[in-house]
């Protein structure tokens, strides 16, 4: 088991009810993550469209996870 | 100005008279500037302000590789983007662009790629408040749903 530190901003963090919450997962990806937590809270948006970082940089969905890292959840963008 | 490209998030009113200034350099030729404002409806509903959220340490990374990737594909002099996070009314600036070049055509060229770039790829989140009182998380692929607030 992985404990993972996972952080939801804009729509996510509104669908989770929490900005943050430490996961014991035995999901080896940041996707698998993914898929884990927006089965969890209800997450609509395709991982295609959304974007994760892990321990502040940008990572891909075929990333591997450590114990121990702050994966962060970006649900679909909209600047401008 | 950090230097010739500057991406800035900002939490407080944005000054294009300012951020213009700062992009005059004696062989430049032309400036394109770009705002971007609240407006007052989006997709039919009547929007009465817009909220933004960001992660500003990523955006600001991403920022600067927009810039710095416009600085290689036009032949700029300078560039500088800042966008607006918190509560914003309609007619508030929410980005701003601004390029400077010898000449016009990579002045318009970069100024539009700097500003499709920013509103694809950084973690910048948009919520209209509608006049109706429910409020929605909008992307920009897709419009949000319209949830009570």
């Amino acid at each position: 088991m992985l404990e993972i530190t996972a952080q939801y901003f804009a729509a996510f963090r509104e669908q989770a009810g929490r900005e943050r919450e430490t996961v014991a997962t035995r999901s080896s990806t940041a996707g698998e993550l993914f898929a884990e937590v927006a089965g969890r809270h209800g997450f609509r948006d395709a991982a295609a469209r959304c974007k994760v970082a892990i321990n502040g940089e940008m990572a891909p969905w075929d990333a591997r996870l450590n114990s121990g890292d702050v994966v962060l959840f970006f649900p679909p963008v909209a600047g401008g | 100005m950090r230097g010739a490209m500057s991406f800035e998030i900002s939490g407080a009113a944005i000054d294009p008279d300012a951020l213009k200034a700062a992009l005059v350099q004696a062989g430049a030729g032309a400036c394109v500037c770009f705002e971007g404002w609240v407006r007052d409806h989006n997709d039919g509903e009547a929007v009465a302000a817009l909220e933004y959220e960001t992660h500003a340490a990523l955006a600001v990374k991403e920022g600067d590789k927009v810039l710095a990737e416009a600085a290689q594909r036009f032949a700029i002099e300078r560039a500088a983007c800042v966008h607006r996070v918190g509560r914003l009314e309609i007619g508030d600036c929410a980005v701003w662009v601004g390029v400077s070049a010898a000449h016009r055509g990579a002045a318009f060229d970069a100024c539009r790629y700097i500003i499709d770039e920013i509103k694809h790829r950084l973690p910048i989140w948009k919520k209209e408040h509608y006049a109706s009182g429910t409020s929605g998380w909008i992307n920009c692929a897709t419009r949000g749903v319209a949830a009570p607030t």
